[in-house]
């Protein structure tokens, strides 16, 4: 009798502790959401009044619009190229042998571990040197490196699961090395290399440190405007900006989401 | 194209050689394959870090010395901010874990379905850019935000606690950005513990409490550690939080780092400080490997 009871105490306090520990992480993610839409020139919560007035300072801002543009632009571009990369790269590691496996994996999640600050000061002064600070293009190539290891990650563990004997059985019926890759093991592992895309396409568009440094003038990315901002002053305008980044993000991972149950109803 | 012409051979009668170079000829194509984001990873990571660490050993006149290294451990100023670097880490890291593991303990103990939907409360935060967090919590947290007006309306304080631009702002963000990293493994872990164990131990008359930290505390040890130590590396090199909800008051590691360049332009101090943060970092993350391992990321 004193077991259950204990038992019930214990069941108590694990459910307001959890609780509360799930409304910590959630409701300061979420609070912005309201805040974007208040009336008020100043930061206050709840809001009293309703208007879209930081939302229009937002999209008629060109410093703000120019920014969105730079970081959108730029995360497409680490999409584009981090996802094919990467696929191919978790591709070859997958059949080369253990050892070179195992050597690779570790090198390859080095961006994720390093600190990003080092990389950040690491190539800015690389950039120095090639002129490519302040450019769309160092922007890019930047992101790509740090996106590399979410693709790589995800495709991975995707082909894991995949029976490779099916890529054998098309090479054995004569398709080349090639042509078995793109129309059988692709096709299988689609959803995991559209988990990496995901994933690589938010690294970028949320990415501040290496922005914050290499990125700059026209080519200021939303993240280093919103930083320098945040440095002097709570611009209510940040609330409307951050919730079109939660947005985007929400809509990212409810994609992800989706994917992964297509994927399970699949089996 | 390597198994079509295995077998050709086999038919023609030539042999192992021919088979041996095949493969590793193979073995050197799927290397190719992986060359493009290797490369990528090497040129954008590796290179500017090497390069980054040499200049730690020259000093000011441009001689090799270890002049950079020596200041570390004289000024008090960068001793200081060592100090301040381990103490935030070492707080953040266990306030992680005493929200975080009985968090995860009572999603294992949930439905799969209703331990799902409740994982969105951990994932959505973990989604959302660090920046757009770190602000919400300036609003949350500043003079006449929403905590200290909630709290002096309570009537617990009559004056509002300063909780932004300060040690405690940064803390408190800190966990909020760090404790998705801690939960995620863990969860992961705990979910793969069999129940039946645990079971099994009441069962043959153990106490529920004695069956949890004899049977179910311990198989979750592994997946605890990783997020440990993922949030302590983490906590060590973090930038954005503590730059802004710190308010120039907590100078960790990493703002040091960045101050000493972008003001001072002293790269030579500036790198050794970030030789120093990389050596404990690679520490870290070689005793994750230890007892972890790091291939396990790329498994389900």
């Amino acid at each position: 009798m004193e077991q259950v009871g204990q038992r019930k105490i214990d069941g108590m306090w694990l459910t307001v502790v959890g609780t509360a520990v799930l409304f910590f992480l959630i409701l300061p993610t979420l609070i912005v959401i309201p805040m974007s839409f208040s009336g008020a020139s100043y930061l206050e919560f709840p809001p009293t009044s309703f208007s879209f007035r930081w939302y229009t300072a937002y999209f008629t801002s060109a410093e703000w619009m120019s920014a969105t543009k730079t970081s959108l632009i730029a995360a497409v571009l680490t999409t584009a190229i981090a996802t094919p990369l990467g696929t191919l790269c978790a591709y070859g590691l997958h059949c080369s042998t253990p050892r070179i496996r195992s050597t690779a994996q570790i090198l390859v999640i080095m961006p994720i571990v390093v600190p990003v600050i080092l990389i950040a000061v690491g190539v800015f002064s690389l950039y120095a040197k090639l002129g490519l600070n302040y450019t769309l293009t160092g922007i890019v190539i930047a992101h790509t490196a740090l996106a590399l290891p979410f693709v790589i990650v995800t495709v991975m563990s995707g082909l894991q699961n995949y029976d490779f004997d099916q890529e054998l059985a098309a090479r054995s019926l004569g398709a080349s090395r090639a042509y078995a890759l793109w129309t059988v093991t692709v096709p299988q592992v689609k959803f995991s290399i559209q988990t990496g895309a995901f994933l690589a396409f938010i690294t970028s568009l949320d990415e501040v440190v290496i922005s914050m440094l290499v990125s700059g003038g026209e080519k200021a990315t939303i993240t280093r405007r919103m930083f320098n901002s945040l440095r002097d002053q709570l611009d209510p305008t940040i609330a409307a900006i951050s919730t079109c980044l939660i947005i985007v993000s929400i809509s990212a991972l409810i994609g992800v989401q989706l994917i992964g149950r297509s994927k399970t109803a699949d089996k | 194209m390597s198994i079509a012409e295995a077998y050709e051979g086999a038919g023609t009668l030539q042999n192992a050689s021919t088979l041996k170079s095949e493969e590793r000829r193979e073995s050197l194509t799927f290397l190719g394959l992986s060359m493009p984001a290797v490369v990528t990873i090497l040129i954008v990571v590796f290179l500017p870090i090497f390069w980054l660490s040499s200049l730690s050993f020259y000093n000011a006149a441009g001689e090799l010395s270890l002049e950079n290294y020596a200041r570390i451990f004289e000024s008090a100023l960068y001793r200081r901010t060592f100090v301040v670097t381990f103490q935030i880490s070492i707080v953040v890291t266990v306030i992680c874990v005493l929200l975080g593991y009985p968090l995860c303990y009572w999603l294992t103990r949930m439905p799969d379905k209703i331990a799902a939907i409740l994982m969105v409360f951990v994932l959505v935060p973990f989604w959302t850019s660090v920046l757009v967090r770190t602000y919400a919590w300036l609003v949350l947290l500043q003079r006449n935000g929403i905590i200290n007006s909630s709290l002096m309306s309570l009537g617990i304080i009559d004056e509002p606690l300063q909780l932004a631009h300060n040690l405690t702002g940064s803390i408190i963000g800190m966990v909020h950005i760090m404790l998705p990293f801690l939960v995620l493994p863990l969860y992961a872990t705990m979910r793969n513990i069999d129940g039946d164990l645990v079971r099994a131990a009441v069962g043959l008359g153990s106490s529920p409490r004695g069956a949890f930290w004899r049977v179910f505390f311990p198989m979750s040890l592994p997946g605890l550690f990783a997020g440990i130590v993922l949030v302590f590396i983490l906590s060590l090199g973090f930038f954005v939080t503590p730059a802004l909800l710190g308010g120039g008051r907590v100078q960790m590691l990493a703002q040091r780092i960045e101050s000493t360049i972008t003001v001072y332009s002293n790269w030579g101090a500036a790198s050794a400080l970030g030789v120093v943060l990389l050596l404990l970092a690679l520490a870290m993350i070689w005793l994750m490997n230890r007892v972890f391992g790091l291939d396990k990321l790329f498994m389900r």
